[in-house]
């Protein structure tokens, strides 16, 4: 049903429609509202046969998924930024025993600084952790990933998580399909887990491994991971079928024929970047974009066959890490690897702590990376001077300060006059 | 035992059982009603815990783990989940291909035992199942790190019965000091070395107090030393529902400096010298105190083991064992643990 309606209800709305056997609810920004839609639903009586727990942190709440979900129960948490590292532990742990939780990720910065506002650099922090990983561009899609993620989570028995921008995607009104429950039940069979707690049959689960099968263990669930590509694949044509609308698979291409730069990115700002691209090309630009849904598993083949004709590639993604640059660009880096005559790539950093990506600076980005390549990590929109100020007072001065606070305090003073 | 039975008073059963004519302050089977018998030998005994397992030789961990599950199995029929935090317990008893556990059992982390095991208990209330939940860790794994899931499963009084085997230190990293390590104890982390060796005093926490300060349906304290009474108490948690809780003393040979023949003496003694208060309490308050039969001083516990051998190295009595003597006799006036036979309170 077409509604006008907050991107977290929508997504509320649609796990709901998953029927959640056990819900694990603890506030944090910009997550929030989407336990809080489930919250009301179960209360209501709208989603039953469902517990909806109010634990004391994260860490208790993937915990409280896992002794669930190994229990037998179809599990669901959500969290954001300093709530996925509370977890961290958990996170590694529920993928290591091969538990089906899904769990959305309202995308926010890490701190310190502490910052509440939107960009990857939470999901970036356990790309790693053995879970698989779609980004949503639109709230459509979220709406969507999330009943593709229970699928995919139960018959794969990993854990997924959809990551959602937070504030631009859960806190955007707009009008949004939501799927009816018919429709949804037909799609999405009832949970059959391949291990569980049972006293009529009773088996340890996490027991200590140690060398003899720890690789294994590894290899194993790479391998699934591997199998993931397929199947996200299947599940976006399946689900197009049933619903009649196009969400998710590994990757999406915007105007890609014959492009000479092609455009990396995930989430929302694609649809930024789309706009900008639409323009260009009136311009005469051969411009494309690919959108990258499942980060983990990365279509390393599927994004090297899309991007092996284009002269340049320009990576935009809203993480940095620190000491080597964008983590995204990495992965795209290995796709080009070994690609006879592969493009030139441009990594750019943006939209961090929420800075907002604006067309003009995109607009400046993709045409400077085919006449005016710059070497390593561009930070899009970076106030240089205010950088370089800090920069000359902590060489001249022992006690300068902390960081963060001196620029605040500059940027107050000195007004942002770039 | 510490129960009246049907025509005796509780004290009076004490007395009549004649606990001391052999010295050893146990009650053997044969001086105790059918009812209350141990099952050790018993054809129909539920063994939750079977051999195999790799614990140290007189391991008081493995003694109460068996005793406290094998009592939670017969209470709820076999129809129960056991969850396990990190620790000895957790290795020793899963050397994988082989596994000690004949029940449905789990190990997620070291901290959220407690959190694992409010999930289990969701699922089966939201699939109409009464299988019941125990969860179980040491006393790090419980005091220290696990201490927020804990309180968080108390709080929201969930359906699950949390047990602590309480060795008094990290036993499976190789012995470092818990905030259940008494005083003056040495450990891998407060070694026995400069002015003050050993755990410093004014440090730790009981947290059956702080079980008791959550108002939850039951707690209690334990000791391997009394196994009657252990089985008696985790029978009892399995009969109530919400969030319960029961710290076993467990004896740790390794880590305490002790002969693997003493578990059993040791356990007995830290009650008996009043350092290891054992009650039960009910809803926010205390409802039972097993009285001391036959108070010991402190150095009679200290001196069998070998973590607190630096008390009684010099040729001038260390004060600090006056200080833990004090300990003991505060044990005693609070919890009123010297006064003639158990009563309720
Ligand atoms: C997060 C984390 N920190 C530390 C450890 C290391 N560790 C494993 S078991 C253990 C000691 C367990 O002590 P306790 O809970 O008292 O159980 P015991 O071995 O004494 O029975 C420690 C420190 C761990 N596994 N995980
Ligand atoms: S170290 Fe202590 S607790 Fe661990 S198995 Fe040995 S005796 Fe038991
Ligand atoms: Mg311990």
């Amino acid at each position: 049903m077409l509604k006008q309606i907050e991107g977290s209800k929508a997504m509320a709305e649609a796990i709901a429609l998953c029927r959640p056997e056990v819900i694990c609810a603890y506030p944090i920004t910009p997550q929030t509202h989407i336990v809080e839609g489930l919250g009301e639903l179960v209360k209501d009586g709208h989603l039953t046969d469902c517990e909806y727990i109010n634990v004391e942190s994260e860490f208790a709440a993937l915990s409280v998924a896992i002794g669930a979900s190994a229990a037998g129960a179809r599990a669901y948490t959500a969290t954001a930024s300093q709530g996925l590292l509370y977890m961290a532990e958990a996170v590694y742990n529920a993928s290591g025993l091969g538990l089906p939780i899904v769990m959305t990720l309202g995308n926010r910065a890490i701190g310190a600084p502490i910052n509440i506002w939107n960009d990857h650099s939470d999901a970036m922090s356990m790309r790693d952790a053995g879970w698989i990983q779609l980004f949503a561009e639109t709230n459509q899609e979220a709406v969507d990933l999330h009943i593709q993620a229970f699928k995919l989570a139960e018959e794969l028995s990993m854990p997924v998580m959809v990551c959602v921008d937070g504030f631009i995607l859960t806190h955007a009104m707009e009008r949004i399909d939501v799927p009816e429950q018919p429709q949804v039940d037909a799609w999405l069979p009832p949970y059959d887990p391949v291990q569980v707690l049972d006293p009529a049959e009773p088996i340890s689960i996490g027991a200590m491994v140690g060398p003899e099968a720890f690789t294994e263990v590894r290899f194993l669930q790479h391998y699934k991971q591997t199998q993931a590509l397929r199947l996200i694949t299947d599940y976006a044509r399946d689900f197009e079928k049933a619903f009649g609308r196009e969400s998710g698979g590994l990757l999406r291409a915007y105007r890609v024929d014959d492009a000479d730069v092609l455009v990396v990115a995930m989430g929302s700002v694609c649809g930024t970047i789309k706009d900008v691209i639409d323009e260009m090309r009136d311009e005469g630009i051969a411009i494309g974009l690919v959108t990258i849904v499942s980060y983990r598993p990365f279509p390393t083949d599927e994004l090297r066959k899309m991007l092996a004709g284009a002269q340049d590639v320009v990576v935009v993604e809203k993480s940095i890490a620190v000491g080597v640059g964008g983590p995204l660009a990495n992965n795209v880096d290995m796709a080009l690897r070994n690609l006879p005559d592969a493009p030139r790539l441009h990594s750019a950093v943006a939209g961090l702590g929420g800075r907002p990506i604006t067309k003009p600076s995109l607009h400046r980005l993709f045409r400077q990376a085919s006449v005016q390549p710059w070497e390593g990590t561009h930070f899009l929109d970076l106030n240089e001077r205010i950088v370089g100020r800090e920069i000359h007072t902590t060489r001249k001065k022992r006690r300068s300060g902390p960081t963060a606070e001196n620029l605040l305090r500059r940027l107050a003073t000195e007004g942002d006059a770039r | 035992m510490s129960e009246a039975r049907e025509t005796l008073a509780p004290g009076e059963a004490v007395q009549r059982l004649k606990f001391y004519q052999k010295g050893t302050f146990t009650v053997g089977n044969r001086l105790v009603g059918e009812d209350e018998r141990s099952v050790q030998a018993s054809q129909d005994r539920s063994n939750a815990l079977t051999c195999g397992h790799r614990a140290c030789q007189g391991c008081g961990e493995a003694l109460g783990a068996r005793y406290a599950i094998d009592a939670a199995m017969r209470a709820t029929g076999k129809d129960m989940i056991a969850v396990n935090a990190t620790g000895c317990l957790e290795v020793f008893t899963t050397p994988y291909p082989e596994t000690s556990w004949q029940l449905p059992w789990v190990h997620s982390l070291f901290g959220n035992a407690a959190a694992v095991a409010t999930g289990v208990a969701a699922a089966m209330r939201v699939k109409n199942k009464r299988t019941r939940v125990v969860a179980q860790g040491g006393d790090g794994g419980t005091t220290d790190i696990g201490f927020q899931c804990l309180s968080g499963m108390f709080e929201r009084n969930d359906d699950v019965l949390y047990i602590c085997y309480d060795n008094e230190g990290y036993m499976n990293t190789g012995v470092q000091r818990s905030s259940a390590t008494p005083p003056a104890a040495r450990t891998a982390t407060t070694p026995a070395v400069g002015d003050e060796p050993g755990n410093v005093f004014g440090t730790g926490k009981s947290v059956p107090k702080i079980a008791v300060a959550h108002n939850i349906p039951y707690v209690a304290t334990a000791t391997v030393a009394d196994l009657h009474d252990l089985e008696r108490k985790v029978t009892k948690a399995m009969s109530v529902h919400g969030a319960r809780y029961i710290q076993i003393n467990v004896p740790c040979p390794l880590g305490w400096g002790a002969a693997s023949h003493d578990t059993i003496h040791l356990a007995r003694l830290a009650v008996e010298c009043g350092l290891y208060p054992i009650f039960e309490a009910e809803h926010g308050r205390i409802t039972h105190v097993r009285k001391i039969r036959k108070q010991v001083p402190v150095t009679d516990y200290l001196k069998r083991q070998r973590r607190f051998a630096h008390l009684f190295k010099g040729d001038r009595p260390d004060p600090r064992v006056a200080r833990l003597q004090a300990m003991c006799d505060a044990n005693i006036a609070d919890y009123g643990l010297v006064a003639g036979a158990d009563e309720e309170v």
